[in-house]
């Protein structure tokens, strides 16, 4: 039984006492009653407004994509120089978006840091949505998307594999690696929740579909014993994924040679920017959707505070690597390089590289207060800057670099057409209905885990002092 | 569907049977799908052995290996030009019009050579418009008729002998010491020589084996068959 109230302040930063995770008056049965209560009751009206949205927005996808394959990619703003334009930006801003799922409920479990499990499943649903919506875009760039098999390696009469030297085969088998494990990981982790939701339903679908889903899960000792060790393995191989995936889709760039991609801090850089976006959409998504489905109690304000921190330290580190890029364009003594880097922030994008530094570099720096990092709207505004500058960072990577290369004949100006910008705005949709579909139908915090969390909180009489010297404080205001 | 109770949905014990047949079974589709593709798509499968009717029953058995007639009496610019032209109804005069003058199997060949009309033969080897490929690169340097047409000196009847895929158009690219021989050889009475046994071939050439031959070949004449995609299509 945690006897919080629901407005414990979990996030002071007294290192002798363990911070409760879950606040709220909660056992075992309230945990499971709130958590499968947002599947089970009908949603709140916000949910379905969402949902029509979101779902009108996919459609509009269906026919941009459709009138891209009927018409061909001229109908796209692609010209000469500018060979990728906005469809592999947006597929390096989603791939990037989904690298959050898999850093929390990896990298964090295998850190044993407890406040993943508030948000482990929401931002593992988020990730692997991310990699759907980034794995169309490469897909309908190719332009005739009924050869997109010959991404594959399949054996065939003509001898012809595709290159196996090029930085974007590996960008194949990376993103379709991190998508089955990330897969995996995440119905893995759902299996005795969604047994939960079987034992509690009461409509026949429901018992069969969650049924189906649970595998045959009964809770006994031996399930639980596989479930763990299945589970950690899976965390094992998750972890370097984290790290590989967005590096090898940096090397789509740092492999070749156009100037500003050509070097060798991409891996780390894009690394660091992954993680930034990513959270930052884990915090865009999660603020909104703790209080619509009144999860307040399981993503407390300790979790959101602690993500903010994940977001000063990366987008910190992108910082870092923008301006180790000119030191190094400077330091090379390379003119072309040095021109690419004062085209970036000068030349004619100079608003999109504007844009990148106020929302990337700037904005999280608020987060060195804890009344912003505890603060819920600044929170939310600040994690929306994000995903605006790190989406402006790919394109300020890949069209400036592309558009004023080595010759000023091939030089060109970028400019989207409105399919471009319909195709991004119906891959929000995508996301969207994906997501609203989660919240509807599938546990969104990993009950499981979470009542261990509570387990081990019972027995912390210092939380139990803390709560009541901060009751005995509001007393005294009072 | 018997479940254990009725709002517990937990497979029932026959399910676990189920589990494997389904999984032998999907995976015999997908093995079977592969075959079927590999096997069945396959210009191995599908080309080879494709042999029209023609208007006229022509043999080269006869015309080559009995009769010993070059290959370039008819083909006359298979080592001049890119393509091996099918010869003339008059080329083919030049003998009929006093051997067979009243054969009924030639009766096509006489009626087109009144009309100055070639004789309608249906071409059997057909590359796709995309690929290019020259005859003359490959006879003048080596590759004998065999490599391609096989035995055409034995044929009652043309047929496709090789697949003429990609693939195999590459393999010998990448290894074709099977298939070189000195220029001299590529002529019919030399039209078996990738098929000889060792001994066999030790009374033409200094050699222990075809592919060290072929190898000596191609150093002496300096061959490195390209393999870049622009060799075959341009």
């Amino acid at each position: 039984m945690s006897e919080l109230a629901n407005n414990f302040d979990n996030t002071f930063d007294d290192p002798t006492r363990r911070a409760p995770l879950i606040t709220g008056q909660h056992n075992l049965t309230t945990i499971t009653d709130t958590i499968c209560g947002v599947v089970e009751n009908k949603p709140p009206r916000i949910w379905y407004i969402a949902f029509a949205i979101s779902f009108a927005i996919m459609s509009t996808l269906a026919g941009t994509i459709g009138y891209l394959i009927f018409a061909g990619t001229g109908v796209w703003g692609l010209n000469n120089p500018a060979a990728w334009g906005w469809a592999i930006v947006n597929f390096v801003f989603w791939v990037g978006i989904g690298h959050a799922g898999t850093l929390i409920s990896a990298i964090l479990f295998l850190f044993r840091q407890k406040w993943r499990t508030g948000i482990n499943r929401s931002a593992e649903a988020m990730t692997i949505f991310a990699v759907i919506c980034a794995g169309m875009f490469p897909g309908i760039h190719i332009g005739r998307v009924w050869y997109a098999f010959y991404l594959a390696p399949l054996p065939n009469q003509m001898d012809m594999w595709p290159q196996f030297r090029s930085p974007l085969l590996w960008d194949v088998f990376a993103v379709n690696t991190y998508f089955v494990v990330s897969l995996l990981f995440w119905y893995m982790g759902m299996v005795p929740d969604l047994a939960t939701l079987r034992d509690r339903a009461t409509s026949r679908v429901r018992q069969i579909a969650y049924g189906f889903f649970s595998l045959g899960w009964r809770g006994s000792n031996r399930h639980w014993h596989r479930y763990e060790r299945a589970y950690l393995i899976l965390a094992a191989l998750a972890t370097p994924l984290v790290l590989s995936v967005h590096s090898v889709v940096s090397f789509d760039f740092a492999v070749a040679q156009v100037p500003g991609w050509h070097t060798t801090i991409f891996p780390p850089y894009f690394v660091a920017g992954a993680i930034f976006s990513g959270f930052a959409m884990v915090l865009t998504l999660l603020i909104p959707c703790r209080h619509i489905f009144g999860l307040k109690d399981f993503i407390t304000l300790r979790h959101i505070e602690n993500m903010n921190k994940v977001i000063l330290a990366t987008g910190s580190m992108v910082g870092l690597a923008y301006a180790t890029e000119f030191f190094i364009a400077w330091y090379s003594g390379n003119p072309i390089e040095q021109f690419a880097f004062q085209n970036r922030a000068f030349g004619h994008y100079w608003w999109a590289y504007a844009i990148m530094i106020s929302c990337n570099v700037i904005t999280p720096q608020i987060f060195w207060f804890k009344k912003a990092r505890t603060n819920i709207w600044i929170t939310f505004v600040a994690s929306i800057f994000v995903n605006i500058g790190m989406w402006f960072e790919r394109f300020v990577i890949i069209i400036t670099s592309l558009t004023a290369d080595y010759i000023p004949a091939a030089w060109d100006y970028y400019s989207p057409t409105w399919v471009d910008i319909m195709t991004f705005v119906g891959s929000f949709g995508l996301f969207m209905t994906c997501f609203l579909l989660f919240c509807r139908f599938l546990p969104m915090v990993a009950i499981s885990e979470v009542k261990l969390t509570l387990a081990e909180q019972r027995h912390m009489e210092h939380i139990k002092q803390a709560y009541a010297e901060q009751a005995a404080e509001k007393g005294g205001e009072a | 569907m018997s479940w254990n109770s009725p709002r517990q949905v937990i497979f029932p014990k026959w399910f676990d049977i189920a589990i494997k047949i389904v999984v032998v079974l999907v995976l015999s589709v997908v093995g079977y799908v592969h075959l079927l593709v590999a096997y069945g798509f396959s210009p191995k499968t599908t080309d080879v052995g494709y042999a029209p009717e023609q208007p006229i029953p022509y043999s080269h058995a006869l015309h080559v290996g009995e009769l010993g007639i070059d290959c370039r009496y008819c083909h006359t610019g298979v080592d001049r030009n890119s393509y091996s032209n099918i010869p003339t109804a008059q080329t083919c005069m030049n003998c009929h019009s006093k051997v067979k003058t009243d054969s009924k199997l030639l009766e096509p060949l006489r009626e087109a050579f009144k009309e100055g009309k070639p004789v309608e033969w249906i071409k059997v080897h057909d590359l796709p418009d995309y690929v290019y490929f020259n005859h003359s690169a490959h006879v003048t340097r080596g590759v004998g008729c065999q490599s391609c047409h096989g035995r055409i000196d034995q044929a009652e009847v043309v047929s496709q002998i090789k697949p003429l895929s990609m693939s195999w158009c590459l393999d010998c690219h990448r290894h074709p010491e099977a298939h070189l021989r000195n220029p001299a050889q590529v002529k019919p009475t030399f039209m078996g020589f990738d098929t000889l046994t060792p001994s066999e071939l030790k009374k033409f050439v200094n050699a222990d084996n075809r592919d060290d031959y072929g190898r000596q070949v191609a150093k002496d004449l300096g061959i490195n068959p390209p393999t870049d995609c622009s060799t075959c299509h341009r």
